[in-house]
């Protein structure tokens, strides 16, 4: 933890539309006016189906997009509309971590300059730069021997480990990665998810862990944050949410993932959600769930709930007019 | 067990061969398979694995590539009939439904026409009917208001809607065996649940063979009654879902199974990953492909592990499992003590 009680990263009522297509069409609210906190050596998960505003709000968190409303503050100060050169030195704590290893890699660089570009671009010397793209090529699992090769001489999982390699160049406290396991195979991403575990402990980095897949989240993280449409409807301790969620999509979206069990598969009770998430550019009134929500009435229609401690005692907030009772 | 009749795919030596400027690749290799009607087989495997060129070879959609071997449907042998008569058997007898419908739908024509239209090829239906049958099925499919839907274009569709889309006319003419690639994987994972409820559905009113191949063992352990793990193009393990789960025999079966997050589990200990990566096949090793990433082969004698990296296993029966390695779970189970 940090000196003061201060949480690293700090979100506030942050939001993010982006104009329409070609200025005609309606503006898309793709964030709306989300919070939450993630502290110092802490995995903060963040969940949602495709469309939910879990990218863009990591993207805004890096501050690769500048958020059109509310305030984002990292280890005190508020850096929600920075410029790019006061961005610079920030860069070196907060760095991020994509799903395509290989699209996130430029394939004309070897690995050494892909690992040593942050370092270049903060001020250090090339062979300084080289000798430590060296040392994080060992730390996070990879032959050193092998830094003047290209990424496609690399598999996934490997070029995984590189893309994690120059996250960590600058020395960061907080990285966001966005899927990064969810291109790689089945038996290649335990090996990311322990190192990316590992790393974590060595060196007390906080993590934004955004993805879709439900199992990943619940291993690596601490707590976790349940996102649809632009909002979050629910956000607390890992334990509390995976095993008594408090929200109808909360529990919706666990039912539906499918366990490597047969056994368990065919006793299952799930609940089959109706229709398709709606579009982030017609957002539906009241409580965005609702059209889709298995306990929708009036006020569901009309009213969007705000987000609120659910059960008296817990840290946890839920952004329902009828949370389930634990 | 065993359906009394029998089985509407018969797949036996599968081989499949690509020409590539490294020179030939056995993508699959020696592949065996058998579907039942009303049945689903699960072809589980990691990508290079062989599992959709394999459904690719079923549909006789191969056109660079050499096919040996033999593929029976309901009796009859599809490897090296000619194009026109495998045309009258996709779509009507067997049909196939890919990862993204939306690149396998044609963006000009409206979904009703795409329906409409295989039924006016297969049956040669006047335009009218293929368009009420068009109608018909998309209403099958769980798509609201179908007769004005017909009407759209794929891009009016959601991603779920797209699949149902496929589904539909994949279905429209009554097939008997749909192999479904992936359907699921573009989706989230709430419509998910939705498609494979209607596959289900849909299998069950009709009796269709069902193959699903998936990368997913969650998905396999919902809806298989049996499963093949593939791996490096050939056959690692097949078995009944119950059993595979619970006794697996191969050990890339276990690792899978091990290195899996759960959402139903506790998450204290590190996960027990398979090291390395899957194998190219362009450079097929000479013994069993999982070899260099198998924790049996490595701690194995030096006689055994000779055995792994310079034969290929072969596909043995045991205890209800086909499995092809030298080191099974299941012999090391019942003939030293069921050491892990």
């Amino acid at each position: 933890m940090t000196a003061t009680a201060e949480p690293l990263l700090s979100v506030r009522d942050v939001t993010m539309t982006f104009p329409g297509k070609r200025g005609r069409a309606a503006p898309v609210r793709a964030v709306d006016g989300i919070s939450f906190e993630v502290a110092a050596g802490e995995t903060l998960g963040l969940v949602g189906e495709s469309g939910c505003g879990k990218s863009t709000t990591g993207r805004m968190i890096v501050r690769l997009l500048e958020p059109t409303a509310g305030s984002i503050t990292y280890d005190g100060r508020d850096i929600s509309h920075l410029r790019q050169r006061e961005l610079k030195p920030l860069r070196r704590d907060l760095q991020m971590v994509f799903q395509d290893p290989h699209s996130s890699l430029n394939p004309r660089q070897t690995v050494a300059r892909i690992i040593a570009d942050p370092l270049l671009v903060q001020g250090h010397s090339a062979a300084e730069a080289r000798k430590r793209a060296a040392e994080l090529m060992a730390l996070v699992g990879l032959i050193p021997e092998h830094i003047d090769r290209y990424p496609h001489e690399f598999s996934g999982g490997q070029a995984q480990r590189i893309g994690i390699a120059r996250s960590l160049a600058t020395g960061p406290r907080l990285i966001v990665a966005d899927e990064p396991v969810s291109a790689l195979d089945v038996s290649v991403q335990a090996q990311i998810v322990n190192l990316m575990e590992r790393l974590q402990r060595e060196l007390g980095l906080a993590y934004l862990f955004i993805a879709h897949d439900l199992s990943v989240v619940k291993r690596v993280c601490d707590r976790v944050a349940v996102m649809y449409l632009g909002r979050i409807v629910e956000v607390g301790d890992k334990e509390r949410v995976y095993t008594a969620p408090a929200h109808p999509y909360t529990r919706a979206l666990l039912s539906a993932v499918p366990l490597p069990d047969p056994a368990a598969e065919r006793q299952r009770e799930r609940i089959t959600l109706l229709g398709d998430p709606p579009s982030p550019a017609a957002p539906p009134p009241g409580c965005t769930f609702h059209p889709r929500c298995p306990k929708a009435r009036e006020i569901c229609r009309s009213e969007a709930p705000r987000l609120r401690i659910a059960v008296p005692g817990e840290a946890r907030q839920v952004a329902c007019h009828f949370p389930e009772e634990p | 067990m065993a359906a009394p009749q029998p089985p509407l795919l018969h797949v036996k030596d599968l081989n499949v061969t690509f020409p590539t400027k490294h020179g030939p690749a056995r993508v699959v290799d020696s592949l065996a398979l058998t579907v039942h009607r009303g049945r689903t087989l699960g072809i589980v495997g990691e990508s290079g694995s062989g599992k959709s060129v394999t459904s690719m070879a079923v549909m006789g959609l191969h056109t660079d590539a050499e096919v040996t071997g033999s593929i029976t449907l309901d009796g009859r042998e599809l490897v090296g009939l000619p194009e026109r008569e495998l045309r009258r058997l996709r779509g009507r007898r067997m049909a196939m439904i890919f990862q993204d419908p939306l690149s396998s739908l044609h963006p000009y024509y409206t979904v009703g026409e795409q329906i409409a239209e295989h039924h006016r090829v297969h049956f040669g239906s006047r335009r009218a009917a293929a368009r009420r049958r068009a109608v018909e099925m998309l209403g099958e499919v769980g798509i609201p208001e179908p007769a004005r839907r017909a009407g759209e274009y794929p891009h009016q569709f959601s991603g779920g809607m797209r699949q149902r889309v496929m589904i539909a006319m994949a279905l429209a003419c009554e097939p008997e065996l749909l192999i479904a690639d992936e359907p699921t994987t573009a989706l989230d994972v709430t419509v998910q649940a939705q498609i494979l409820e209607l596959i289900a559905r849909l299998q069950e009113e009709r009796g269709l063979a069902v193959v699903m191949i998936t990368h997913d063992l969650g998905v396999v352990a919902r809806v298989a009654q049996d499963v093949l793990v593939m791996y490096g193009g050939r056959v690692a393990e097949q078995a009944p879902v119950d059993s595979l789960f619970a006794e697996p025999a191969h050990p890339y079966t276990r690792g899978l199974l091990d290195s899996l997050p759960r959402l139903d589990d506790g998450d204290d200990q590190p996960l027990r990953a398979i090291p390395g990566s899957p194998p190219s096949l362009l450079t097929p090793a000479p013994g069993c492909a999982f070899a260099p990433r198998c924790p049996r082969a490595a701690a194995a004698t030096p006689a055994d592990r000779a055995r792994c990296t310079g034969t290929r296993p072969e596909l043995t029966p045991s205890h209800g499992h086909l499995v092809a390695c030298h080191l099974s779970l299941h012999t090391a189970a019942h003939t030293c003590g069921g050491t892990r």
